[in-house]
């Protein structure tokens, strides 16, 4: 660790917005993009000038826009979140089956998903704790499946410092080896051949304090980049 | 050829006691509100409900489960912003549930109607949503085998219609609602504009008549999402 850049401090790390902003950048201007619901929406805020990428919803739009005023939603024209939305010049329409063909068969270019667990193999745990209450899975068990990146977007370790970057999920799976790509408030990391290989780290982190919140080894296989963001 | 039914309540009148039944909508868009009060005021019981959700509030789907209409729902997502109505049976034992991931149950409805009778997808395979099923690998991945998803009847909503049944819907409340009127034996639909044949342009048909068998004209019908956030709740009998 070089003693010339800054000391890291104990709660250092992105917020959810530097995250969203931070996987914003690798879309490219064109690219059809699922954000799942929740958190993995506020990336639709930062995309870069002059990029504007194409967002399907499952429950059948592409192309849709910001929410409208309070006062004017419609609720025939909702997200799948059940968030009203408008639509942007281009929009489309389609019934379900269509919509999740374009989810498997290969047609969206990026997918995004919070997750509870990701393993070192690219499994994906997202959806339930345990098995007590009532389940419910909606598209997120489809969505990790067909679209060229599916990547994830999350806090590095839980609110209690346990590890989310694992060798083996004990929640639930979502799905089996699915995830290329993570984003987590600390790094940004790819999935290559069942190991997590490091991209970027937040400059004022050491590998080693990295590697301690990391429930499975951290593979270098290049320059480790400076994870730097805007103040957001 | 016409299709049309007087009212509601004529329109779902042969749905009994243990029938199969697919809801179209996706939440509040696309839920046939006014054809799933009529039942309600008809109350047959020992219903399989297929929906994408499990009811919401106290109207709708959720009124059907809190008048002890429904056995059994197959959907993929039942929790909503007030799904009292579902978990209450649910964790009392009172009413099952096959949970089914959303693609899934999309493509099962669509394979039901397109006479498919199984298909292979990558969804779940690996998890405990996929246990119990076929597995084959195809091109050195493995695939779950599912299996299609009929009906005796669909009750949808639509926003055109003509007396052949061809239709049109709105923006997003398109959703399972072409694809459960394909999958059901009999598909029964409520419109908020009923025209003749050759009111509406072949080009934009969405669902073509074939697919349809009853049809039930209700101007300004009522939006689920926009009920619920109103408060209000079915208590029986106002659509007669």
């Amino acid at each position: 660790m070089s003693s010339a850049l800054p000391t890291m401090t104990e709660d250092a790390k992105l917020s959810s917005a530097q995250m969203a902003w931070r996987a914003a950048q690798d879309i490219r201007d064109g690219a059809y993009v699922n954000l799942g619901i929740g958190f993995p929406e506020m990336v639709a805020r930062y995309q870069p000038p002059g990029r504007q990428a194409i967002f399907h919803t499952e429950n059948g739009i592409l192309d849709f826009g910001d929410a409208p005023e309070p006062g004017k939603e419609d609720w025939d024209l909702i997200n799948a979140g059940k968030k009203a939305v408008t639509l942007k010049p281009g929009a489309a329409f389609f019934h379900h089956a269509d919509s999740f063909a374009m989810v498997r068969g290969g047609h969206l270019d990026v997918a995004i998903l919070g997750a509870l667990q990701v393993s070192e193999h690219g499994d994906l745990a997202n959806w339930r704790v345990g098995s007590k209450g009532v389940p419910a899975v909606g598209g997120a068990m489809d969505l990790v499946h067909g679209a060229k990146q599916v990547c994830v977007i999350t806090e590095h370790v839980t609110k209690t410092g346990e590890p989310k970057l694992v060798e083996k999920c004990t929640f639930p799976l979502t799905g089996v080896a699915c995830i290329t790509r993570i984003y987590t408030s600390f790094a940004v990391i790819d999935i290559t051949a069942g190991r997590f290989v490091l991209r970027e780290k937040l400059p004022g982190m050491s590998m080693e304090q990295l590697q301690a919140q990391t429930g499975a080894k951290l593979h270098i296989e290049e320059p480790v980049g400076d994870l730097v963001t805007p103040a957001l | 050829m016409d299709k049309r039914s007087a009212n509601a309540a004529e329109a779902i009148s042969a749905i009994e006691d243990g029938a199969v039944v697919m809801i179209g909508g996706f939440g509040g868009s696309g839920a046939p509100i006014e054809l799933i009060h009529a039942l309600i005021d008809k109350r047959p019981r020992n219903l399989t409900v297929i929906n994408n959700n499990a009811g919401n509030g106290r109207i709708g789907i959720a009124a059907m489960i809190d008048a002890g209409m429904v056995a059994k729902m197959i959907c993929s997502f039942p929790k909503s912003s007030d799904p009292r109505a579902f978990t209450e049976k649910y964790l009392a034992g009172e009413i099952a549930l096959e949970l089914v991931p959303q693609g899934t149950l999309a493509e099962r409805i669509r394979a039901g109607g397109a006479g498919i009778p199984a298909f292979y997808t990558p969804t779940a395979y690996g998890t405990e949503l996929a246990e119990g099923k076929p597995i084959a690998e195809f091109d050195g991945r493995p695939y779950v085998q599912e299996r299609w998803l009929k009906a005796d009847f669909a009750i949808i909503k639509a926003d055109s219609g003509d007396t052949h049944g061809n239709l049109t819907y709105n923006k997003a409340a398109r959703n399972f609602n072409p694809l459960m009127c394909m999958a059901a034996a009999r598909t029964i639909v409520q419109v908020s504009r009923l025209v003749e044949a050759g009111g509406i342009d072949p080009e934009h048909v969405v669902t073509p008549g074939i697919f349809v068998d009853r049809l039930v004209q209700v101007p300004n019908p009522q939006q689920e999402e926009a009920m619920i956030r109103a408060g209000m709740q079915y208590e029986g009998g106002i659509y007669p």
